[in-house]
C-alpha cells in the first residue's frame, strides 16, 4: 500500500456520514457572497443594491490574476453590498441577495445527461484553462487556491502528470467520498479536461484505503481510460495534504518553498474541483454550489448536502436534524485544519468542506502540561520538521532561528498537537512563527 | 446552546495521549522484571522497592508544594512513581532504609526539582540518585545479594557476572570465567545483582511491549544492544578473558539500562539519527568502562555522561526535511 | 615529603604556565574599543528594552559614539532614561542633545466585559498573536484589546498589566518609559506612544474600531462610530482627523480643552490626568463628584445615556 515517507498520525476517522446519499438543501432566504472566497486577491464586487440577480449572474469579478470571480447561486434581488461575517472569522465585503424564486441564466446546461470528452472535439487547453477561469473555479479541498493558476505552469516548468486527491483524509468529512460513489462518470470527465488542460499523459486518482466502495467503483469506471490510474492509498493522515500525495503517489518530494508541486511535475487537483470543471466545461456552469457533509457525534442526522454557495451554516444544521443543545464548537471544514467558527450566520463558501459539530466536552483542550520531550511530535510531523522546537522558538520570538529550522515548510496539518501527550499547543505557536517568518522574508524580498 | 461557544486554533481533535499514559506505560512494561526480582529476592525486593517509590513520591511532592510552591502537583502524572521504581530497580536488595531514602532524594530533589521538574532536568534522576549512592556508599552499593537469597537485610551475598568478569580481565585469569551463570541462568536472571537487573529476557519484552505501544521507539535500545554484543563479541574472539556477548548483554545494569534508563524521554535525543550516535555512545562508553575502567560496570556512567551529550546532539542532528533527498538529487 | 615537593612542583608549573598563556591570549586577542562607549554605557539605564532600536544599552551606547563623530545625536533618544540621560550622554560627547518630548503608551481600548460581552470562548496558547490568528478574538470587536498580555510580557517596567477584572490591558504612566515594546507587540495596534503631555495631562480617543457606526455600536457599548463630533466641537484646533470611521487626536495640536470628551455620545473619548469637573446642574446630586482627596478615582456622569457607558474615570494625581 503506497504512503508518503515521513511522519504521520492515524486519528480516528468517524465518518459518521459515510454512505449517506448526497440531498439537495433546499434555498436559503437569503444567501450572502464573500468576496474572499479564494486565496489571493478579493473579487470585486459588480452588482449594487437593488440589482436583479439570477442562479449564474455574475456578482464580483476576479481581482487580479490569482484571484476568481463570484457567481450568484440564487436569484433574487441585491439587498445590500456590504461588510458580513464570513468563514475566517473576520468581516469581509460580501454582497447580499434576498432570495426569490429560482431562475437561472439561459447559458447554463441543467440537464443531467453525460457529456463525454470524445462529444466536444472542439476543446482545445486554452478554451478549457479559459473556462475554468471564468466559472471562477478554485480548491475544493479546502485550501481554494484558483484552479486556472495552477493549470498555468511557470515558465520553465513541466507538468508531466495529473494527481487528483481523492484521499479525504480530514477525519469525520465524506463530501468526495459521496460524490465519488455518485458522480464517477462526470469526475473521469473532469480529470481528462484537466489533463487536456496541462498537455500530459498521465493521471492518478488517489483514494484512502478505508473507501473500498469508491475504490471498486473508481477502478470499474476507470478501464475506459487507459491513461487514468487509480492508486489506493494508507490511511494515513495527512496522506491529502498536497505535497505528501504527491509522495505517497509518484515517490516524488516537493522541495522546501518557494518550490512548488510542478516543480517535481506534478499538478494536483481535488476530486471535487474535478468535478466542478466538468460541470463549467461540459455544461457552462460556474461554481455556484458543492457538496458539503455536516456531521457530528451529536448531530442527528449526519449527512452530505449540496448546497448554494452563500446558504447560512445554521440552515444546513437544520437540514440535519438541527443545532444540538451541548454544542460547544463549531468547525467548518475537518477537526484536524479545520476553522472554529464563532456564529451559525456565516454563510458557506467554495471551500467548504464539512461542517462539525463537537460537544463541550469534545471540544475543550486540556490543559497544557511540560514538554516532557518525548519526541513523538519529531516522529509525527510529515516534512521533517521539529515541532517542538519550533514552536519553542517562536513562542521566544527567535525568527532568525526559526527560519532556518525551515518553519516556512509547515503545512499546518496538526499532527504534532494531535500527537502531543502533553497536549500543548505547538501548532498555535508554529502557525504564529511562520506567518511571522514569512513576513520578514517577503519584506527582505520586497527591498532586493 | 447552553454556553459560550469555543473558537480554538486547528487540529480540533486529540489523539487522547497523555504523559500519564505514557509514565505508566513504561511501569507496566516493568512489572514483569518485578515480579522476577520479587521470585528472586524476596521480602528485600518488596522493602527496597516500596520505599523507594515512596519516597520520591513524596519528596516530589513536599518540594513542589513547599519549596517551589506550584498552584499544582504532578505526583500523578507517574513520572515520580517511575523514578522511584527505576531508583529501586537499580539498588541491591539489602540496601539500609536510610540510603534509599537519600537516593530519593537526591534523584527527586537534584536530579530533577532543582532544574524545574519534569522536562527540565537533563540528567536521568534514577541515575543520578544511583550513582550518588554509589560513589557515596561503595561497600553497601557492590555487596548484592545472591539470586534465591530472600531475606532483607541479612541476605547472603556472592559475587555478581560483573565482578567475575572484570576480576578475569584483571588477572588475565580465562579460568574465574568458569564460575560465571551459564547463559540460560543469565537471560533467566539466576544470578546476583542490583535487584531490577537481573532478569534479561523479562526486561526485553518489557521493552518491546514499549516498541509496540508506540511509548519508544527502537532506535536507542538497539543501538545500544547492537554495539554492545558487537564490540565485546570482536574482543571475546580476540581474547577469551573478556566475556561472550550474551553474558555481556545479560549481566549487570545492561539490558535495564539500554530498554529504560536510555530511552528516557526527556534526556535522550530526540530525532533518530540522533538517537542512534546517543545508543552506539552509550553501548561503546559502556564496555570501555567495564573492560578497562575502575568500576566493574559502567552503563549509569556511560548514560549520565551521554545525557550531557543530549543538547548537543539536538542541535546538530536534524531529522531529514520533506524533500530533502530530492534537493541533493538536483544538485547532482 | 617527596611525593609532596613534586606535586607542589608540578602544579606550580602548571599554574605559571597557564597564567603565561592567559596573558599572552589576552594581549594577542585585545580588542580596542573606544572607551566612551563605556562612558555612555554607565549612564544608560541598563533596562536593555530595546525601545531605542538597537540590541540592547551598549548597542545603543556604541551606535551614540558613532553618531557622534557625524555630529549629531538627533536619531537617537533612550525612551527609559527621557531627556536626563540624553543630556548626560550628548554632554560625554561634546554635543547637544535633542529635546525629545517624553511619551507614554496608551490603551486605545475600553471594551470592558460589561460594554464588550466575550461571546465565545478561546482555547489555546495564552497570546494575543495566536488569539488574534483566530480572527474576531473572543468578542465581537475586531480591533479590540485581547486580554491575553502580550504587552504585559514584553514590558521589561512592569508598566503595562491585564487588568483581570476587565480584561483589558492598563498602563501604569509612572513606571512607563515610552520604549514602545508594547505598542511593537501588539497584534492589533491598539497601544499607541504619545507625549506626556503638560502636566501629564491628556485627552485621547480610547477606540481603535473602523467598523461603521451601526456595526461599531453592536459591538461594543463605547466605540468610536466615526460621528465626527469631536471633530465639530474642535474646528478651532483642528486637532481631531477623522480615519476611517475612527476619530483621531493628534497630541501636538491638542489644547486640552477637553470639548471633545464633553462631546462624544459614546464616551470614547477619554481626558487623563484633569483635576475633576465642576459638576452640571442636571447632573443629580447623587452622583455629582465629592472634592477630591488625593489619588481617588472619581466617576463622573458627563450625559446621559445607557448608564455604564458615560462613566468617565478621571484621576487625580
Amino acid at each position: 500500500m503506497k504512503t508518503f515517507r515521513i511522519g504521520g498520525v492515524h486519528p480516528a476517522e468517524n465518518k459518521l456520514s459515510a454512505g449517506s446519499p448526497i440531498r439537495e438543501a433546499a434555498l436559503p432566504k437569503q444567501a450572502v457572497f464573500s468576496m474572499f472566497q479564494h486565496i489571493g486577491a478579493p473579487a470585486k464586487p459588480v452588482v449594487k443594491k437593488g440589482d436583479v440577480v439570477k442562479v449564474g449572474t455574475l456578482l464580483g469579478e476576479a481581482g487580479g490574476f490569482v484571484s476568481a470571480p463570484i457567481y450568484s447561486s440564487v436569484s433574487g434581488k441585491v439587498s445590500k453590498v456590504d461588510v458580513a461575517l464570513d468563514a475566517s472569522d473576520t468581516r469581509r465585503m460580501a454582497v447580499y441577495v434576498d432570495v426569490e424564486g429560482d431562475e437561472w441564466e439561459e447559458s447554463i446546461d441543467r440537464s443531467d445527461a453525460l457529456v463525454r470528452l470524445e462529444d466536444r472535439p472542439d476543446l482545445d487547453a486554452k478554451t478549457i484553462v479559459e473556462k475554468i477561469k471564468q466559472a471562477g473555479i478554485v480548491g475544493m479541498g479546502g485550501a481554494t487556491f484558483p484552479c486556472h493558476v495552477k493549470l498555468c505552469p511557470p515558465p520553465g516548468e513541466k507538468a508531466e502528470c495529473v494527481i487528483i486527491n481523492a484521499v479525504e483524509c480530514e477525519p469525520y468529512l465524506t463530501a468526495d467520498h459521496s460524490l465519488m460513489l455518485e458522480k464517477a462518470d462526470e469526475i473521469l470527465v473532469g480529470v481528462a479536461l484537466i489533463m487536456k488542460a496541462v498537455g500530459v499523459e498521465r493521471g492518478y486518482i488517489g483514494i484512502e484505503n478505508n473507501k473500498p466502495d469508491a475504490i471498486a467503483l473508481m477502478q470499474e469506471k476507470v478501464k475506459a481510460y487507459p491513461r487514468i490510474e487509480v492508486v489506493p492509498l494508507k490511511v494515513q493522515y495527512p496522506q491529502g495534504g498536497e505535497k505528501q500525495l504527491i509522495d505517497a503517489v509518484i515517490a516524488r518530494q516537493v522541495p522546501a518553498p518557494p518550490a512548488i508541486p510542478i516543480s517535481v511535475g506534478a499538478v494536483v487537483q481535488n476530486v471535487g474541483t474535478a468535478f466542478a470543471i466538468y460541470e463549467a466545461v461540459m455544461k457552462n456552469k460556474p461554481l455556484i454550489s458543492r457538496i458539503i457533509t455536516v456531521t457530528g457525534k451529536s448531530v442527528k442526522n449526519p449527512s452530505n448536502l449540496l448546497a448554494r454557495l452563500g446558504t447560512p451554516f445554521s440552515q444546513l444544521i437544520e437540514e440535519c436534524g438541527g443545532l444540538p443543545a451541548d454544542t460547544g464548537k463549531i468547525i467548518g471544514g475537518g477537526p484536524m485544519m479545520g476553522k472554529a467558527l464563532i456564529s451559525l450566520d456565516i454563510p458557506m463558501t467554495k471551500g467548504s468542506s464539512g461542517l462539525l459539530i463537537m460537544n463541550e466536552k469534545e471540544a475543550r483542550r486540556a490543559e497544557p502540561e511540560p514538554c516532557i520531550r518525548c519526541a513523538k511530535c519529531v516522529g509525527a510531523c510529515p516534512m521533517g520538521l521539529e515541532p517542538y522546537l519550533l514552536a519553542k522558538i517562536s513562542s521566544q520570538n527567535m525568527w532568525d532561528e526559526a527560519e532556518k529550522e525551515c518553519i516556512v515548510s509547515c503545512i499546518e496539518c496538526g499532527s504534532c498537537a494531535f500527537i502531543c501527550p502533553s497536549h500543548r499547543p505547538l501548532l498555535d505557536n508554529i502557525r504564529l512563527g511562520k506567518s511571522t517568518v514569512m513576513g520578514i522574508i517577503r519584506e527582505r524580498v520586497a527591498k532586493k | 446552546m447552553s454556553n459560550r461557544l469555543i473558537v480554538s486554533l486547528s487540529p480540533h481533535v486529540h489523539s487522547g495521549d497523555s504523559i500519564q499514559k505514557n509514565m505508566y506505560g513504561v511501569c507496566i512494561a516493568l512489572v514483569p522484571a518485578l515480579v522476577a526480582s520479587l521470585y528472586f529476592f524476596g521480602l528485600g525486593a518488596a522493602v527496597v522497592m516500596l520505599t523507594s517509590v515512596a519516597s520520591c513520591v513524596i519528596f516530589e511532592w513536599v518540594i513542589a508544594k513547599f519549596i517551589l510552591r506550584r498552584p499544582r502537583t504532578t505526583i500523578m502524572d507517574g513520572s515520580a512513581i517511575l523514578t522511584g521504581v527505576l531508583l529501586g530497580f537499580n539498588l541491591p536488595s539489602n540496601l539500609p532504609l536510610w540510603i534509599i531514602i537519600i537516593g530519593a532524594l537526591v534523584a527527586i530533589g537534584i536530579g530533577k526539582m532543582t532544574f524545574g521538574g519534569l522536562g527540565q532536568n537533563p540528567f536521568n534522576p534514577a541515575l543520578v540518585g544511583r550513582v550518588f549512592l554509589l560513589i557515596s556508599f561503595p561497600a553497601q552499593m557492590t555487596t548484592w545479594p545472591v539470586s534465591g537469597s530472600v531475606e532483607y537485610l541479612d541476605a547472603q551475598t556472592g559475587a555478581t557476572p560483573l565482578y567475575l568478569m572484570k576480576w578475569a580481565i584483571q588477572s588475565g585469569d580465562v579460568s574465574v570465567l568458569k564460575d560465571m551463570p551459564s547463559s540460560l541462568e543469565m537471560i533467566i536472571g539466576q544470578h546476583g545483582g542490583s535487584l531490577g537487573e537481573v532478569s534479561a529476557i523479562l526486561l526485553l519484552i518489557g521493552c518491546l511491549f514499549m516498541i509496540v505501544r508506540k511509548i519508544i521507539t527502537w532506535h536507542i535500545p538497539v543501538s545500544i544492544l547492537g554495539t554492545v554484543a558487537i564490540i565485546s563479541g570482536v574482543l571475546h574472539l580476540v581474547n577469551p578473558i573478556y566475556s561472550d556477548p550474551i553474558s555481556v548483554l545479560c549481566s549487570g545494569g545492561l539490558m535495564l539500562g539500554a530498554c529504560f534508563m536510555a530511552t528516557d524521554y526527556v534526556t535522550s535525543p530526540m530525532v533518530p539519527k540522533g538517537q542512534i550516535i546517543y545508543g552506539v555512545a552509550i553501548g561503546a562508553l559502556t564496555v570501555i568502562i567495564r573492560n578497562w575502567g575502575s568500576y566493574p560496570e559502567g552503563m549509569s556512567f556511560a548514560i549520565l555522561i551521554m545525557n550531557a551529550f543530549t543538547p548537543l546532539i539536538n542541535t546538530y542532528c536534524k531529522p531529514r526535511r520533506f524533500g530533502e533527498v530530492i534537493r541533493k538529487e538536483a544538485k547532482k | 615529603m617527596n611525593v609532596i615537593l613534586i606535586a607542589v612542583i608540578v602544579l606550580g608549573v602548571v599554574g605559571l604556565v597557564s597564567a603565561l598563556v592567559l596573558f599572552l591570549a589576552s594581549k594577542k586577542f585585545a580588542v580596542w574599543e573606544d572607551p566612551r562607549i563605556k562612558q555612555v554605557s554607565d549612564f544608560l539605564p541598563q533596562a536593555n528594552c530595546g525601545g531605542c532600536g538597537y540590541p540592547g544599552c551598549s548597542g545603543f551606547a556604541s551606535a551614540c559614539v558613532k553618531a557622534a563623530e557625524g555630529g549629531s545625536l538627533s536619531d537617537l533618544n533612550c525612551a527609559p532614561g527621557g531627556q536626563a540621560v540624553m543630556e548626560q550622554i550628548a554632554g560625554i560627547l561634546g554635543l547637544q542633545a535633542s529635546a525629545a518630548a517624553p511619551k507614554v503608551a496608551v490603551v486605545r481600548c475600553q471594551g470592558t466585559c460589561d460594554v464588550r460581552p466575550h461571546g465565545v470562548e478561546f482555547d489555546g496558547a495564552h497570546s494575543c498573536k495566536v488569539q488574534n490568528m483566530t480572527g474576531m478574538g473572543e468578542t465581537l470587536c475586531q480591533y479590540g484589546c485581547l486580554g491575553e498580555g502580550d504587552c504585559a510580557s514584553v514590558c521589561l517596567f512592569g508598566a503595562i498589566t491585564v487588568n483581570p477584572a476587565t480584561r483589558i490591558a492598563e498602563v501604569d504612566e509612572s513606571k512607563c518609559t515610552g520604549c514602545g515594546a508594547c505598542a511593537k507587540t501588539c497584534p492589533r495596534g491598539i497601544i499607541e506612544l504619545i507625549p506626556q503631555g503638560p502636566k501629564n495631562r491628556k485627552v485621547v480617543v480610547l477606540c481603535n474600531n473602523k467598523d461603521k457606526g451601526a456595526l461599531a455600536t453592536k459591538e461594543c457599548k463605547v466605540s468610536c462610530i466615526g460621528c465626527g463630533k469631536c471633530v465639530k466641537v474642535c474646528e478651532k484646533f483642528e486637532a481631531i482627523t477623522l480615519g476611517t470611521n475612527l476619530a483621531h487626536i493628534d497630541p501636538d495640536k491638542c489644547k486640552m480643552c477637553r470639548k471633545c470628551e464633553e462631546a462624544c455620545p459614546r464616551g470614547a473619548i477619554k481626558a487623563f490626568n484633569f483635576p475633576p469637573r465642576k459638576p452640571k446642574a442636571e447632573v443629580p446630586a447623587a452622583e455629582a463628584p465629592k472634592p477630591t482627596p488625593k489619588l481617588e478615582v472619581v466617576k463622573e456622569t458627563v450625559q446621559s445615556e445607557a448608564p455604564p457607558t458615560n462613566k468617565v474615570e478621571t484621576t487625580k494625581e
